[in-house]
């Protein structure tokens, strides 16, 4: 099932497309130390050259004989080494130049390399938010759905509560009152915040799912609740839990860089949000520094476009209905 | 009855949980949540420190409970606090000024972008072999895919600072007086930017939803049976496949109406316009808490209640909700 999934993934067109894209961003995530000329952080190259090397010949400090066979000597080298040692400042906010692809910053760092570095922070945090969340939910998805019972009942209420409440504003003024260390806070905000729909969405596949007649003929044959679970629900689940995974995983780096870009956040961290924000905050459209702010917006809308492409897949595998005649 | 009962328990309740989550959150904060609020700001005095204890209720020996109490009573009566950042504004006075701006800009987007992506959806599913139709669709899936404030800093870059067809930013022009008609002419002038970001970037899930279900629609045998009798296709096209298809837009539109005052909060922090996004905006940067969480109350008041006023009207004008709630 699984693998029939995958296969017919990989032979339509979009969500080919989609999964090459992906894929590349993760492996510039991957090795982006290797690939990005500078530092992200660093302002100035620095460069040590051995200008001298050492002089003199080696003279005899002591010598002794402490038996007819062994002789012991000392030997001293009067050593003078020389080294220069260049530091190259980075021009502040310039143009794209050959040192600098993509121009650099305000504070003088290489805007290419920060923005492959910021790769990293972006892909993670969209990927690990879907992930998580879309653990959390298909669990309550299968609580919900197939004990059913107040359990249910307990689940749906309060998805359907926080369903309703607009996640951005309340991600904002979350955000201002933790203190944000690394991103793993931010992961935790974007989780609170987007669990409710997929939970619905995998819910209600878990209800119908459970009333079809091959389970309910596995339940009367008296299989155990783990194996209908993971045997015969999840494998017919594949194709809407891969969906919620990828539509939460681009709303998670679309609102991570909205985050970021109005200053909530750790804007510490070098990502396609902080980039914008110290444009903005620094107006890179005024001095017209389009490579300082166009880059990191058209790498968001193509991480986002990867993740759509997949979904457009997996759609029209879902849906016949909705492939070309 | 029941239908509607229950309904109105839930808004009620959601509207609790949103209110807690006001009420907690600073309390979750170790040690003196007003001091280390304060901590966190540059440039402390006193008189300002009294007011954010008075604003989330600190600065009484009531019990825990009592507060919460008094918070719920003072929310419910629109008192908010004072605001930080324009102290001593009650933050009532500062959102006062700010709504008219958002729901005049939002309120507008939401109505032209609802009408050009559903009209945009019916074509792009009737002609949906054709190169254009999915490109089309192509364009604006691309389009959505973008941060929005981004797309607003793109435009803004183009426009006004390329091309300077458009101001950078703000509202209405400083240099006319208010009301009269130069000014109301600068309000659209320096309002088109901002709407074509917001509209460019909703047309796209108008048009997905109504391409979706009108392609789902198409596919009825009804409708093979009206181009089998020669019915003129223009027919089948806006009476058979559109009328049926639309349904689902038309609660996505009723429901859309609650954020209006939310929706728009990115596009206003990036054109500097002075509605509920930008104020939010500069509440975050001058840790203007107060403000701040009013804010969120009324972003999130307002989309509860168009959802419970959209769920009203789907119970008033489809029968098998009707009909099942009795």
């Amino acid at each position: 099932m699984i693998k029939d999934f995958l296969r017919t993934l990989v032979q339509n067109r979009k969500s080919l497309t989609g999964l090459i894209l992906l894929g590349t961003l993760i492996v510039v995530a991957l090795i982006a130390p290797l690939i990005a000329p500078y530092p992200p952080k660093s302002d100035r190259t620095e460069r040590t050259i051995l200008v001298e090397e050492a002089t003199g010949d080696p003279e005899i400090v002591s010598e002794e004989y402490p038996d007819k066979d062994i002789e012991k000597s000392v030997y001293s080298v009067t050593t003078k080494k020389t080294w220069e040692k260049t530091v190259t400042y980075f021009p502040l906010r310039s143009k794209p130049s050959k040192g600098h692809i993509l121009g650099t910053n305000h504070a003088g760092n290489d805007l290419f390399s920060q923005l492959i570095m910021g790769t990293r922070i972006s892909v993670f945090v969209g990927l690990a938010t879907g992930l998580f969340v879309t653990l959390v939910s298909l669990t309550l998805a299968l609580l919900a759905g197939y004990i059913g019972g107040v359990l249910d009942d307990i689940i749906n209420f309060f998805t359907n509560v926080f369903l309703v409440i607009p996640g951005l504003p309340l991600m904002i003024v979350i955000g201002t009152y933790i203190p944000m260390h690394g991103v793993l806070p931010i992961i935790l905000i974007l989780a609170f915040t987007s669990w409710p729909y997929p939970t619905r969405v995998l819910r209600s596949q878990v209800l119908t799912l459970k009333n079809r007649d091959f389970i309910r003929a596995s339940t009367m044959m008296g299989e155990r609740t783990f194996f209908v679970i993971f045997r015969e629900i999840l494998p017919n689940m594949i194709s809407i839990v891969m969906s919620e995974f990828f539509t939460v995983s681009l709303s998670a780096i679309l609102a991570e860089a909205t985050l970021e870009f109005i200053g909530v956040g750790n804007i510490t961290v070098v990502s396609w949000g902080t980039i914008l924000y110290w444009a903005q905050a620094n107006g890179a459209i005024l001095m017209g520094a389009w490579w300082w702010f166009l880059p990191p917006g058209i790498l968001i809308a193509l991480t986002g476009t990867a993740f759509v492409l997949v979904n457009f897949g997996i759609d029209e595998i879902s849906n016949p209905r909705l492939r070309k005649r | 009855m029941k239908y509607f009962a229950r309904k109105l328990g839930m808004l009620l309740f959601t509207l609790l949980i949103s209110m807690s989550i006001n009420f907690f959150l600073p309390r979750l904060m170790p040690g003196d949540p007003a001091k280390a609020l304060m901590d966190r700001m540059e440039g402390v005095d006193a008189e300002k420190l009294e007011s954010v204890r008075a604003a989330f209720g600190l600065d009484t020996q009531d019990s825990l409970p009592v507060q919460y109490g008094k918070y719920l009573l003072n929310t419910l009566k629109g008192d908010f606090g004072i605001s930080l950042s324009r102290f001593p504004m009650p933050v009532s006075t500062v959102l006062a000024s700010a709504l008219p701006w958002t729901i005049g800009l939002m309120g507008l987007c939401t109505i032209i972008g609802f009408t050009i992506g559903t009209l945009l959806g019916i074509w792009a599913a009737w002609k949906r072999q054709t190169k254009l139709a999915s490109f089309s669709v192509g364009f604006f899936t691309f389009i959505r895919s973008f941060p929005y404030f981004w797309l607003g800093l793109f435009l803004i870059y183009i426009f006004a600072f390329k091309l300077r067809a458009f101001p950078l930013g703000g509202a209405f022009s400083i240099d006319q007086t208010r009301d009269s008609a130069g000014w109301w002419l600068s309000v659209l002038r320096y309002g088109a930017l901002p709407a074509f970001t917001i509209t460019l970037s909703s047309i796209g899930s108008w048009l997905l939803m109504m391409r979706n279900n009108m392609i789902n629609v198409l596919a009825e045998e009804y409708i093979t049976l009206a181009i089998a009798k020669g019915l003129p296709m223009n027919r089948i096209k806006r009476i058979y496949a559109a009328r049926n298809a639309i349904l689902p837009s038309v609660t996505g539109f009723a429901m859309s109406f609650g954020f209006i005052v939310g929706g728009g909060l990115i596009t206003e922090m990036v054109f500097a316009y002075p509605g509920m996004g930008y104020m939010l905006y500069q509440a975050v940067n001058a840790k203007d808490y107060p403000l701040m969480q009013a804010i969120f109350l009324i972003i999130a008041a307002s989309v509860l209640i168009a959802n419970f006023i959209a769920d009203i009207a789907i119970m008033l004008l489809d029968p098998r909700v009707r009909d099942g709630a009795k």
